[in-house]
């Protein structure tokens, strides 16, 4: 991808992105690092729109940034006896550990790699393609997803349920 | 200067890891769900650098493949914290420490 505004978005929302992520690892108080969590899905919504992914990244921005993490504050709001704290177990260091081993390998994987790419944006890479695709090659993953999703729509309503409500239940 | 598919994998291999950092040693359970909902994010932003790079005739299934991870994503972020919310209602605490009724 050529072009000074490219190289320029990339690198801007690679800084919001990484500086993001390690304010979700480094705030101490567990609010805050939800509002990290959202700056970082805000920019890989923005990495999705520079790869020219548009389903996706509207996607990512109502899933993710309108759903997921209210459904996170709500939990936070649901649970307050339990604390704000966002501290770290007696596991952080070998965590820490493992994650930089981890990237040691990814970042080589990724540079030692001859990668065979084509620079010029695929012809049908629009969400007209995406949901051609959804309905036609992968239409039995398609419909297994919605019944996954309605399995954890009736999932969450069961666990989250009152013992009252409950015992009201079982009366009639 | 010209920014590739290795720009792209490189962001995404530390936003992965940063998320595992934080999954593994958080201690609040609500902590440990947000790292997984990074870890998943930064594989889709993999898939669809690699679809945009593709040299294949089908570019839009790593498209494919990210529609059904932010699928499993959110079906799996309903579930956890309801979880999270129904071990509060019986322990008072999400804390991963204390979570131990299975020690023996």
């Amino acid at each position: 991808m050529e072009g000074g505004g490219v190289v320029f978005a990339f690198y801007v929302l690679s800084a919001v992105t990484l500086v993001a992520a390690g304010g979700v690892m480094m705030s101490r108080n567990l609010l805050h690092a939800v509002l990290f969590l959202i700056l970082t899905f805000v920019g890989i919504a923005g990495f999705f729109v520079l790869l020219s992914a548009d389903f996706i990244a509207m996607a990512q921005v109502i899933i993710y940034v309108g759903a997921i993490a209210v459904l996170v504050l709500f939990a936070i709001l649901l649970t307050p006896r339990s604390g704000r704290d966002n501290g770290e177990t007696k596991f952080a260091a070998p965590a820490m550990l493992l994650a930089v081993c981890l990237a040691a390998i990814f970042l080589f994987v990724i540079h030692d790699t001859a990668w065979q790419t084509n620079d010029a944006v695929p012809q049908d890479l629009s969400a007209a393609a995406l949901g051609r695709a959804l309905l036609d090659t992968w239409v039995l993953p398609f419909e297994l997803a919605s019944v996954l999703l309605t399995a954890a729509l009736v999932g969450a309503i069961m666990l989250t349920r009152s013992p009252e409500e409950e015992a009201e239940d079982a009366l009639v | 200067m010209t920014i590739g598919l290795e720009h792209f994998l490189t962001v995404s291999a530390l936003v992965f890891c940063i998320g595992l950092a934080i999954a593994l040693s958080k201690r609040n359970a609500i902590g440990v769900l947000m790292g997984v909902e990074l870890m998943l994010n930064a594989v889709n932003v993999t898939l669809v650098a690699f679809s945009r790079f593709s040299i294949s005739e089908r570019p839009i299934t790593g498209q494919t493949f990210a529609v059904f991870i932010l699928t499993v994503a959110a079906a799996e972020a309903a579930v956890a914290l309801a979880l999270a919310v129904s071990v509060y209602r019986n322990r008072e605490t999400v804390d991963v420490d204390q979570i131990n009724l299975l020690r023996s």
